[in-house]
C-alpha cells in the first residue's frame, strides 16, 4: 500500500470506526442510530442554511487551531489561546463599535485590533519565558482566567452595568448580504476567507522565510540555534506573539462576524481549548488544521440537530461526537494496523 | 579452547539491508574478546542478536556447546549473558541498589527487602573490587561509578558472560585505567568478556583475541599479541591507515586570535578561566592540552560568544570581539566545531541540509530579503555532502539519522566552507573511528596550510601531539606552559597537565628513570 493511500485511508477509517462505536452507544441507550446519524448529516449538509452555519462554525476553529499549531511548531505549548481569543473578541468589538470610520478603514482596523490584543496577551507569557524561563503553560493557563474576568468587567463598565456590549457598526462587520442570501440567511460571514488566508500565511512563514527557519530551529534546539547566531529570547517572544495574533483573530471573527457584539461570560468559549485538539488532529500543519477544524466544526454544529430531529439527549450526542474525535486521534494505531496488513500481503 | 559462546555464520537482514553477513565469533572461557569494527559495521547488531533483541535469519548460537534459541533478553539473562550498555539504563534519582534490583525486586512479606539486596550488592562490589556504595544515588555519582553499577547489575543477575558496549566512550583516562583493572578482575573470578570498541589502544591493552567485522562481514579473528594496531586498523577499515597524519613544518605569520587576561565564570559563578593569555597565528595549529574540566569549555564558549566574559579581552585580527553575540563572532571570521555536536553543533530534528546551512541560511544566495531559497540550500548542502564525504541519503535526511562520524563531517564542512580565519575545533574526533579521525586531522592541517589559524582542544594526548604545531597546556583555568610537540613527550605533557611545572616534571621523570635503574 502506498503512503499516499494510507494517508487518505487513515482518517476515513477512523471516522467510520468512531461512527460505528457511536452507533453502538446510541443503540444500547435505546435510540435509533440511523435516525441519529441522519439528523447529524442533515445538521451539517441538510440545506444551504446548515452548510452556511457549519462553515461559520469552522472559521474560529481554523484560527484557534493555527494558533496552537504555530506554537507547537516553534517548540511552545500555548494553552492560552482561549484567553487570547476572548481579549481579541473584545478589542475587535470595541473598535468596531466605538469609532465611526469608512468601511475600508474600519473593518481592517477592527480585525487588526483583535489580532493585536491576542498578540499582546501572548506577549507576556513569551516575555516571561524568554527572560526568566517561566514555563509558558502555567502562565498562559492563568492568563485565560485573567482574560475572562477582565473582559467581563470591561463589558460591565462599558455598558454601564449591563451584560453585553454595544453592537458593532455596519462598517466594521464581516457579515455580507450576499453570503447570507446564498445560504438561506445563515450567519455565514467573510471570516472564512480571512481564516484561509491565515492558513497560507502560516505555511509561508514557517516554510519560506528565514524567520520561520529560526523559529523552528529555536523550538527544536535552543543551544544549537544560539550557536548558529539566532537570538533565542526574541524568537520565543515572536512565536508567542504570532500564535496569539491567530487566536485574537479567532475572537475577532466571533465578534465582527457571528455575533456583532460580546456578552459577559460565565465560562470559557471552549474554542481555544478545542484548538489544541484541532492542531493535534492536523499534525500541526496548516493544511491539517483545516481538516481538524472541518471535523470539529461540522460535528459541533451538526450535533445541535440531533436532539431536535432524533430526540437523542444532549449527553449521548456529546459522547458520540467525542468518540469520533477520539478515533481520529487514534490514527496512529490505525496506521500501524494498516502497515501490518500490507506487510502480511507482501509476505504472501 | 573451551568456548562459552559460539556465534556461527550469523546472518541478520533488515529488509534488503544485510547488517550481519556470515559472522562467526567464538568466545573462550576466561577470555577478553574484542569485537572491532567501524561505526555502523554491525557490531551492535551482532550483540543484539546474542542478547535476544534481534532474531538472526541464519546461523546458530551455542552457549557452552549447546545450541540455543535466544528469543528475548530474558532467555539471554537465564543463560548468564549480561550486557553493559554504552548509554546507561539507570534511574537517576534511585539509589544504586534500587537500580540493580529494578525488574526483580526481592520482597519480604509483600514489602521490598532493600537491605538484603544492598548487602548482596555490597558483597559483589567487594568481591570484584568495584568500590560502589549501595545506598548512593545515581545522580550523585560519577559516570565511571555509574558504569560500575551497570556491571553490578549484570553480576547480580548471575551473568557469567559480560558484553561491554563501547565502555570507554564517556570515561576519563583515569576511569579507563580503573575499568581495565576491573575487567581483569572479572576474568580472574571466572567470567568471560566480549568488548565492543573501535579504539585500538584499548584492544591492545586488554584483549586476548580480536574478531574484526567490516561493513557487516566477518573479516576474521586474530590473537592480539600476534597483531599490531596498524594491522587491526587496516583489517577494520579495509585499507592502510595513517596514524600520524603527514604534515610539513608550520610557517606562522600574523596573529589572528589574541586572548588577554581572560576571566570566565561558569553557571554557578565559579571562576573557570583565570586571567588566561593565548594567541594563535595564521598558519599554525595550537593545541590546548589539559584534563577535562580545567576551563577548556568555558574558554571556547567565551571566545565564540556563547558565554559572557567577566574580564579581559578577546580579539580577532586585532578587532575586539569581547562579549559580542555568536553571530558577530562568526561573521568576524571564526569557525567553530563545538565540543558537543548534539547540543550545540546540530539541530537533530532538522534535515542535515538545514544543519549545513545553520550558519549561512540568512545570507545570499541561500536567502534573499527574508525569503529562504530551499533549493539553493539543497544544492549547497549536496556540495558539502559530496566534498566532505558525508554518508547520507541526501540533504533531506534528518540529522539524527546520521552516524556520529558523518554528523561531524557535516559540521566540519559547514565551518570550513565559510573559510574562517580562525577555526576552533573542540574535541573534533570524540567517539569517532580511525578512518574518520584521519579525515578530520587532514582537514585541520589543510586549513593551516591555507594560511588559517587553528585552535584545537583535545583530551587525547596523541591527538594533541600529532596535530598541533604548538601545545598550550591548560591547568586550573590558566595556560601554565607552552611546548613544541617535537621537544616534549607524552609523559612530560601528562605531568604538565596535572599541574606540575616543567622543572618539576623533569625532576619526576629523572626520579622515575632512577627507580628503573635500581630495579
Amino acid at each position: 500500500m502506498s503512503n499516499r493511500m494510507i494517508n487518505i485511508l487513515v482518517p476515513v477509517i477512523s471516522v467510520i470506526l468512531g461512527l460505528l462505536v457511536g452507533a453502538i452507544v446510541m443503540a444500547v441507550s435505546g435510540y435509533d442510530p440511523i435516525l441519529g446519524y441522519t439528523a447529524l448529516w442533515n445538521g451539517i449538509f441538510g440545506d444551504s442554511y446548515a452548510i452556511g452555519e457549519t462553515i461559520r462554525q469552522i472559521t474560529p476553529y481554523i484560527l484557534a487551531g493555527l494558533a496552537v499549531a504555530f506554537a507547537f511548531r516553534t517548540g511552545l505549548f500555548n494553552i492560552g489561546v482561549e484567553g487570547q481569543l476572548i481579549v481579541g473578541w473584545f478589542a475587535a468589538v470595541y473598535v468596531g463599535a466605538a469609532f465611526d470610520l469608512p468601511k475600508v478603514i474600519h473593518l481592517p482596523l477592527s480585525i487588526l485590533a483583535g489580532a493585536a490584543a491576542g498578540a499582546l496577551w501572548a506577549f507576556l507569557p513569551g516575555l516571561l519565558k524568554a527572560k526568566m524561563k517561566i514555563h509558558e503553560v502555567i502562565v498562559t493557563i492563568m492568563m485565560n482566567y485573567i482574560a475572562l474576568h477582565v473582559v467581563n468587567a470591561l463589558i460591565k463598565t462599558w455598558s454601564g452595568g449591563g451584560d453585553k456590549t454595544e453592537r458593532i457598526l455596519d462598517s466594521a462587520s464581516l457579515r455580507s448580504d450576499f453570503l447570507a442570501s446564498l445560504t438561506d440567511y445563515s450567519r455565514l460571514h467573510y471570516g472564512i476567507i480571512i481564516a484561509l488566508m491565515m492558513v497560507v500565511l502560516m505555511w509561508f512563514l514557517l516554510e519560506k522565510t528565514t524567520m520561520g527557519f529560526e523559529l523552528k530551529s529555536v523550538g527544536f534546539n535552543e543551544n544549537a540555534s544560539e550557536y548558529g547566531g539566532m537570538k533565542i529570547g526574541k524568537n520565543i517572544i515572536l512565536a508567542m506573539v504570532i500564535s496569539g495574533a491567530f487566536a485574537g483573530l479567532a475572537g475577532a471573527m466571533e465578534g465582527l462576524g457571528t455575533f456583532g457584539n460580546m456578552y459577559t461570560r460565565g465560562g470559557f468559549t471552549g474554542i481555544g481549548f478545542d484548538g489544541i485538539a484541532v492542531a493535534l488532529l492536523g499534525a500541526n500543519t496548516p493544511l491539517g488544521v483545516i481538516f481538524g477544524a472541518v471535523l470539529f466544526g461540522s460535528l459541533k454544529y451538526g450535533a445541535l440537530n440531533m436532539p431536535n430531529a432524533a430526540q437523542i439527549p444532549e449527553e449521548i450526542v456529546q459522547i458520540v461526537i467525542a468518540l469520533v474525535i477520539f478515533f481520529v486521534a487514534c490514527g496512529y494505531a490505525i496506521r500501524l494496523l494498516l502497515s501490518k496488513i500490507s506487510k502480511k500481503k507482501e509476505a504472501k | 579452547m573451551e568456548y562459552v559462546i559460539e556465534m556461527l555464520n550469523i546472518r541478520k537482514e533488515f529488509g534488503n539491508f544485510v547488517a550481519n553477513d556470515n559472522i562467526t565469533l567464538q568466545l573462550g572461557k576466561g577470555e577478553i574478546h574484542a569485537l572491532l569494527g567501524e561505526n555502523g559495521a554491525g557490531k551492535s547488531t551482532l550483540m543484539n542478536v546474542l542478547f535476544g533483541l534481534y532474531q538472526p535469519e541464519g546461523g546458530e548460537i551455542r552457549v557452552r556447546g549447546k545450541k540455543v534459541d535466544i528469543t528475548d533478553p530474558n532467555v539471554a539473562n537465564d543463560l548468564g549473558i549480561g550486557m553493559v550498555h554504552q548509554h546507561f539504563m539507570l534511574v537517576e534519582n534511585f539509589t544504586v541498589t534500587e537500580n540493580i534490583i529494578l525488574g526483580n525486586e526481592p520482597t519480604k512479606g509483600g514489602s521490598l527487602n532493600i537491605s538484603a539486596a544492598a548487602k548482596k550488592v555490597a558483597e559483589l562490589s567487594r568481591q570484584y573490587g568495584l568500590n560502589v556504595d549501595p545506598y548512593a544515588k545515581i545522580e550523585d555519582i560519577s559516570v565511571g561509578m555509574q558504569q560500575r553499577v551497570e556491571i553490578l547489575k549484570t553480576l547480580y543477575r548471575g551473568a557469567e558472560i559480560l558484553i561491554f558496549d563501547e565502555p570507554t566512550a564517556s570515561l576519563t583516562p583515569q576511569e579507563i585505567t580503573e575499568l581495565i583493572a576491573i575487567m581483569r578482575k572479572l576474568i580472574t573470578e571466572g567470567k568471560s568478556i566480549i568488548l565492543i570498541t573501535h579504539k585500538l589502544q584499548e584492544i591492545m591493552d586488554v584483549s586476548d583475541r580480536v574478531t574484526v567485522i567490516r561493513k557487516g562481514k566477518g573479516i576474521g579473528t586474530v590473537i592480539t599479541d600476534e597483531s599490531s594496531p596498524e594491522e587491526l586498523a587496516s583489517l577494520m577499515v579495509g585499507r592502510q591507515v595513517v596514524f600520524k597524519t603527514e604534515k610539513g613544518p608550520s610557517h606562522p605569520t600574523e596573529e589572528v586570535l589574541t586572548v588577554k587576561d581572560l576571566v570566565v565564570t561558569d553557571s554557578r559563578n565559579v571562576e573557570k578561566v583565570k586571567r588566561l593569555n593565548l594567541n594563535v597565528r595564521r598558519g599554525e595549529i595550537v593545541g590546548i592540552a589539559g584534563i577535562d574540566g580545567n576551563g577548556q569549555s568555558e574558554l571556547i564558549e567565551a571566545i565564540t560568544g556563547l558565554r559572557k566574559v567577566k574580564a579581559g579581552t578577546v580579539a580577532i585580527n586585532g578587532k575586539d570581539i569581547t562579549n559580542k553575540r555568536p553571530r558577530q563572532v562568526t561573521e568576524s571570521g571564526v569557525g567553530h566545531i563545538p565540543q558537543d555536536r548534539h547540543k550545540h553543533g546540530l539541530v537533530l530534528d532538522f534535515p542535515i541540509g538545514h544543519n549545513i546551512a545553520l550558519q549561512t541560511y540568512y545570507q545570499k544566495p541561500l536567502s534573499k530579503g527574508g525569503i529562504i531559497d530551499y533549493k539553493a540550500i539543497d544544492r549547497f548542502a549536496e556540495g558539502i555532502i559530496e566534498q566532505y564525504d558525508v554518508r547520507t541519503q541526501g540533504p533531506h535526511e534528518p540529522a539524527r539519522a546520521l552516524s556520529g562520524g558523518n554528523q561531524q563531517k557535516a559540521i566540519i564542512g559547514r565551518e570550513v566552507e565559510r573559510d574562517p580565519d580562525l577555526l576552533i575545533a573542540a574535541l573534533p574526533t570524540r567517539g569517532l573511528d580511525v578512518g574518520a579521525i584521519e579525515f578530520i586531522h587532514r582537514r585541520l592541517i589543510e586549513q593551516r596550510d591555507n594560511g588559517k589559524a587553528v585552535l584545537l582542544v583535545s583530551f587525547e594526548l596523541d591527538e594533541v601531539m600529532n596535530v598541533s604545531d604548538r601545545i598550550a597546556v591548560i591547568y586550573d583555568g590558566m595556560i601554565i606552559d607552552t611546548v613544541i610537540p617535537s621537544e616534549t613527550d607524552e609523559q612530560e605533557l601528562g605531568l604538565l597537565m596535572a599541574g606540575h611545572s616543567r622543572k618539576e616534571a623533569a625532576a619526576i621523570q629523572a626520579e622515575e628513570g632512577d627507580d628503573k635503574h635500581v630495579q
